[in-house]
């Protein structure tokens, strides 16, 4: 801000006395907060514990070790359940998503003031729970399965896809649409050939990215009893056989690589 | 013909982008559209199809009154108007032969669109016009693939396919260079000639604009300020319809309200230097 001394010397800081002084202010209080939090965080630590550590975590790698790999037998079906929860929720969540995108969207709603905040909660609400409480809720109300893991990444993943897309949509170049309007196109067909085309780059990368998180996510829901590898996992850690959750986290880690490459690829040859 | 009456337009900013305008414009006439930015040209061609809804006033082609039609009329009537855009409008991602083939959308049902199942007609029709401009060999090649001058060229036969009455042409030229600016308006206005079309052509370079049309219309703030043909074009005139230099600060102020829907580029460079 320009501020002229009394000899009319013209002085240039970008900010003036004040706004520094609640800027070093605000950095003081945040620093404050940090160290707060800091000493009662150690204060409820038992810190014998910690610096135990190191030698509980070699112990435990220890017993992991040598990964008991007949256990892979057992394996093959969770890991296949696991795949299916996430491609099947992501189906779901996708297709379910996509008109929820064009309702919340400001370009292409059909009122502002009514359908796009129920369309916009929809997606907050999705995205408020995680999917292993929608997984646990679910368990309860279905009972353990797969059904419950699919429904649980579908919620999750609803208001996901539909967020990216919406935000995709709000951004499609308004020119092409006006050109097809010219034509005298009828509502939906300015959706299918001005808009449609505009967004599908984005919304395949975003249901590949979406799946890809979902596999990761599919992994632990059956700690909760929705189904897939999780299941065998907390079975394992119950019984304490350490050379199986050994054998288990190898296995997610190879699946997320595997989906990771996978997604990778689709997203280069669609975009 | 298109009869404009005591056109107005108003825009929710309080901008008066068009004030009492009354223009006639006979059958097969090429008219251009000549003024600074913001001087209300784009808004006056989208007000005739009502991709912007005109204030008050009459807007008449031929027999039919379109300011007063229902959404499903209107949708029939601007099939009657081909238009034509200052960055083609094409949609980048569909091919020639899809963006061709979209003028037809007014014509056909949503599942023969939805499928690209257009009758046999219209891509008999969309091939003889992409032969005539010479882009037949890229039917498949995805829009974005194409040069701006390539690019001009689909965007007009996607007006012709309509089978307008009426060509709506906004700064056709705008992103081309000098040549293919030319070649684009010779194409038109030959293409006007061929099918008897009238048309109004939005352009802010005036030598294009006297060499290819058969009358000139300026254009300031909103209000008709020369209506006569290309060679009456004088420097007299030129100031009366652009201004001098004190003009910049009054149209930059309405340029800029009226820019969200108006993409135009500055006009003044061209005119001084014609």
């Amino acid at each position: 801000m320009p501020d002229v001394t009394p000899d009319t010397k013209k002085v240039w800081q970008r900010r003036d006395r004040n706004h520094q002084i609640m800027i070093w202010l605000g950095q003081f209080i945040a620093v404050a907060i940090f160290m707060y939090c800091w000493h009662l965080v150690s204060e409820k630590t038992t810190w014998f514990f910690v610096l135990d550590a190191p030698r509980i975590a070699t112990d435990m790698l220890e017993r992991m070790m040598p990964p008991k790999w007949t256990y892979m037998e057992t394996l093959w079906r969770p890991i296949w359940d696991t795949v299916a929860i996430a491609t099947l929720g992501t189906l779901m969540a996708v297709v379910m998503a996509f008109p929820i995108a064009f309702l919340a969207a400001r370009n292409t709603t059909p009122s502002t003031a009514f359908v796009r905040p129920i369309a916009l909660f929809i997606i907050v609400a999705s995205r408020s729970i995680n999917s292993l409480l929608w997984a646990l809720m679910l368990v309860t109300v279905l009972g353990p399965g797969v059904l419950a893991g699919v429904l649980a990444i579908g919620f999750r993943s609803i208001g996901f896809v539909a967020k990216l897309l919406y935000e995709a949509i709000e951004e499609i170049n308004e020119t092409q649409v006006e050109a097809v309007t010219a034509t005298g196109a009828s509502g939906p067909q300015i959706l299918n050939y001005g808009i449609v085309p505009q967004i599908l780059p984005a919304f395949a990368g975003i249901s590949v990215f979406r799946w890809d998180i979902n596999i990761r996510e599919s992994a632990v829901l059956g700690l909760v009893g929705a189904g897939g590898i999780g299941l065998q996992l907390s079975a394992s850690i119950d019984t304490v056989t350490w050379t199986q959750v050994s054998v288990i986290l190898i296995v997610i880690l190879a699946t997320v690589i595997v989906s990771e490459w996978v997604s990778a690829k689709v997203r280069h040859s669609i975009i | 013909m298109l009869r404009l009456d005591k056109l107005t337009k108003q825009y929710k900013t309080g901008d008066l982008a068009l004030k009492d305008i009354v223009l006639e414009i006979p059958d097969g006439q090429v008219m251009a559209l000549i003024g600074p930015s913001g001087a209300g040209k784009s808004t006056l061609i989208r007000c005739v199809n009502r991709l912007v809804e005109p204030t008050s006033g009459k807007i008449s082609l031929n027999d039919l009154e379109l300011t007063t039609l229902s959404q499903g009329q209107l949708r029939k009537a601007r099939r009657r108007m081909g238009m034509i855009f200052q960055e083609y409008a094409l949609v980048e991602r569909l091919t020639v032969m899809e963006n061709v083939l979209s003028g037809r959308l007014g014509y056909v049902g949503f599942w023969r669109s939805y499928f690209r199942k257009f009758p046999q007609s219209d891509i008999d029709e969309a091939f003889r016009l992409l032969e005539r401009v010479g882009l037949d060999h890229m039917a498949n090649k995805r829009a974005d693939e194409l040069s701006g001058g390539q690019r001009q060229r689909v965007g007009i036969c996607r007006a012709l396919i309509q089978n307008p009455e009426l060509l709506l042409v906004d700064e056709p030229t705008a992103s081309l260079d000098p040549k293919t600016s030319r070649q684009i308006m010779r194409l038109i206005r030959e293409l006007c000639h061929e099918r008897k079309l009238s048309a109004i052509i939005n352009i802010h370079d005036v030598l294009l604009a006297q060499m290819f049309s058969e009358r000139i219309v300026g254009l300031q703030l909103g209000e008709i300020v020369y209506d006569g043909p290309p060679d009456g074009m004088s420097p007299d005139v030129l100031t009366q319809i652009y201004g001098e230099e004190d003009w910049e600060a009054t149209i930059e102020k309405v340029d800029d309200e009226d820019e969200a829907e108006n993409v135009d580029v500055s006009a003044s460079a061209d005119a001084e230097s014609s």
